[in-house]
């Protein structure tokens, strides 16, 4: 299936911009002037051990929270200027289950296809062309309450590319999944961004969903440590692999301070 | 820390814009709201039965067992005696409202913990219409569990002007708009739906019985003037009378302005207190969150 993407000539501008962003809660700093940007049709690893920072950034990204330090753009569009905008060029999958259980997999499509503004036949045409896409053919009847939990994300998954994004975030999506689950998962996002051109950025703290062609952006405690391919920031800090550099650099002292690279 | 730019990122190019969304698509978006409501509202029996029964308790019960105690004189926009099952059935309708507006902000907080309120929020329509299209949609369930309260109790001998049944719709159309509006306000300052249970307690309970609903005002007055004064500010008292007038057709214009402006009052609330930028989520995320 190709995809209609909603940019066009915009893929060169930066997929997603995030930049000098800081958010607190209270006193509790969340994140800390965190900057980067992901270009189009890239896989990106947002990786960080737990209370990194990374839902924090992805509810801030998806304007779930107002960036009141620094700016996000989304092809360009500044998620508080523009959040219509950017938000149409978004696909999300959260790492809470947001299906409704008491609906059908066609139901919960179907409405999510109307919050885009995407009704009739063409919502039906892209739901059943979706629903192949991640192998979930002949399952629109069953009620969401009924399936595992692989095959919740995989609707899920289907759900953030109805309305034909640019860029898909992806929060822990594999996590409290099989490992067959995981994998079948992170292949069809994969192979999205190959087939169709999207942007993905793909938050998780498992490692070994990292793959050497991959980019990615660790993030400690709310800080930027590194961002860039896998081989440039395994080089860069002296690592052998991008699991040993990932360690290295997520170190945390008992304290719960970052620990100073030697 | 600033991390180097990407590959692919090109300075100086002009973001593209999408072709705006029109009204067709507004309308999709709202039906898409209204039938999920609908759908929930189907697939929970157990909410519509209650919903049902409620009223029908106060109806066949209360209004039976008081009819003789609680004599209402005749007062406009009763033109004759009515019954005690009369006058109440107005409120009755007042009550499904309340509770149905109240049951929607539930719907919201639970929506909000398990997380399915985040589709709604992520979605390109501005905020405040996507509030509208679910209060639209709360209220299109209210008012069909009002009207099957109606043809229940009509079945029961409990009748009004046969045109007051068409005359009540708009009626019942804004004061269900300001309950659900005021849902949803409440919705917004709830942090987690165990606090939600206080919440009914301190809205609906003083809310319906310091109204008209059951009692006329001027019996509330001769019994207690300070709790008469209290049932003047009370929205809920002018969403009744509002009901009440309409079955005969006729407008209670003090109501109305009431009823109209407090619906204002709480949607606009409601809108900032949803805005990431300047409402109460902000207090949330200041309170805590999920790193």
């Amino acid at each position: 299936m190709q995809h209609m993407r909603t940019s066009g000539p915009g893929d060169e501008v930066a997929a997603l911009d995030v930049g000098a962003v800081s958010h607190s809660y209270g006193q509790k700093r969340a994140l800390n002037d965190v900057s980067f940007s992901i270009a189009p049709a890239t896989f990106t690893v947002l990786l960080g051990l737990n209370g990194a920072g990374k839902t924090t950034l992805f509810s801030l990204i998806s304007h779930l929270y107002d960036t009141r330090h620094g700016s996000i753009r989304i092809f360009g569009h500044d998620i508080r200027r523009a959040s219509g905008e950017a938000l149409r060029r978004v696909g999300i999958v959260f790492q809470a289950r947001t299906l409704d259980l008491d609906l059908s997999v066609y139901q919960n499509l179907s409405y999510h296809a109307s919050l885009h503004g995407i009704g009739g036949r063409e919502a039906r045409q892209r739901i059943a062309a979706l629903l192949e896409t991640v192998d979930m053919q002949g399952r629109q009847h069953d009620k969401a309450r009924s399936l595992s939990g692989g095959q919740m994300r995989r609707i899920e998954i289907a759900r953030a590319l109805l309305h034909r994004p640019s860029l898909l975030l992806l929060d822990e999506a594999t996590v409290g999944l099989d490992i067959e689950s995981r994998a079948g998962i992170l292949a069809t996002i994969r192979k999205l961004v190959q087939a169709e051109g999207i942007g993905v950025l793909w938050a998780t703290h498992l490692i070994d969903e990292v793959e050497d062609a991959d980019h990615v952006v660790i993030l400690r405690l709310g800080d930027l440590v590194a961002s860039g391919k896998v081989s440039d920031v395994t080089r860069a800090n002296g690592g052998n692999s991008i699991r040993e550099t990932f360690s290295k650099l997520s170190r945390v002292d008992a304290a719960g301070m970052a620990e100073t690279s030697p | 820390m600033s991390a180097p730019a990407m590959p692919g990122k090109v300075a100086g190019i002009m973001p593209v814009r999408s072709e705006p969304f029109g009204l067709r698509h507004y309308l999709i978006c709202l039906k898409g709201v209204v039938l999920r409501e609908c759908l929930r509202f189907l697939h929970q029996r157990e909410r519509f039965i209650s919903s049902l029964v409620r009223p029908l308790v106060w109806l066949f019960i209360f209004a039976a067992g008081f009819r003789q105690v609680l004599g209402v004189s005749i007062i406009p926009p009763y033109k004759t005696y009515v019954l005690y099952e009369v006058y109440i059935t107005p409120g009755l309708c007042g009550m499904i409202l309340l509770f149905s507006g109240m049951q929607s902000s539930l719907s919201m907080v639970y929506d909000r913990e398990m997380g399915n309120m985040r589709i709604l929020l992520v979605s390109p329509f501005p905020r405040w219409f996507l509030l509208v299209s679910k209060m639209l949609a709360g209220v299109a369930v209210s008012i069909v569990q009002v009207y099957a309260f109606l043809i229940v109790a009509w079945l029961w001998g409990v009748k009004a002007p046969p045109l007051g049944y068409l005359y009540v719709l708009p009626a019942l159309f804004l004061s269900g708009m300001m309950l659900c509006a005021l849902g949803m306000l409440l919705s917004s300052l709830i942090k987690q739906l165990e606090n939600f249970a206080g919440i009914m307690n301190f809205v609906i309970f003083p809310g319906y019985f310091a109204s008209p609903a059951l009692y006329p005002l001027w019996r509330i007055q001769e019994a207690s003037p300070l709790l008469y004064k209290i049932c003047l500010c009370n929205p809920f008292t002018y969403a009744v009378e509002l009901i009440r007038f309409a079955f005969y057709g006729q407008i209670e214009w003090l109501s109305l302005g009431v009823v109209a402006g407090c619906t204002l009052l709480f949607l606009g609330g409601a809108i900032i207190a949803y805005d990431p930028s300047r409402g109460l989520l902000i207090r949330k995320q200041d309170m805590g969150g999920n790193a």
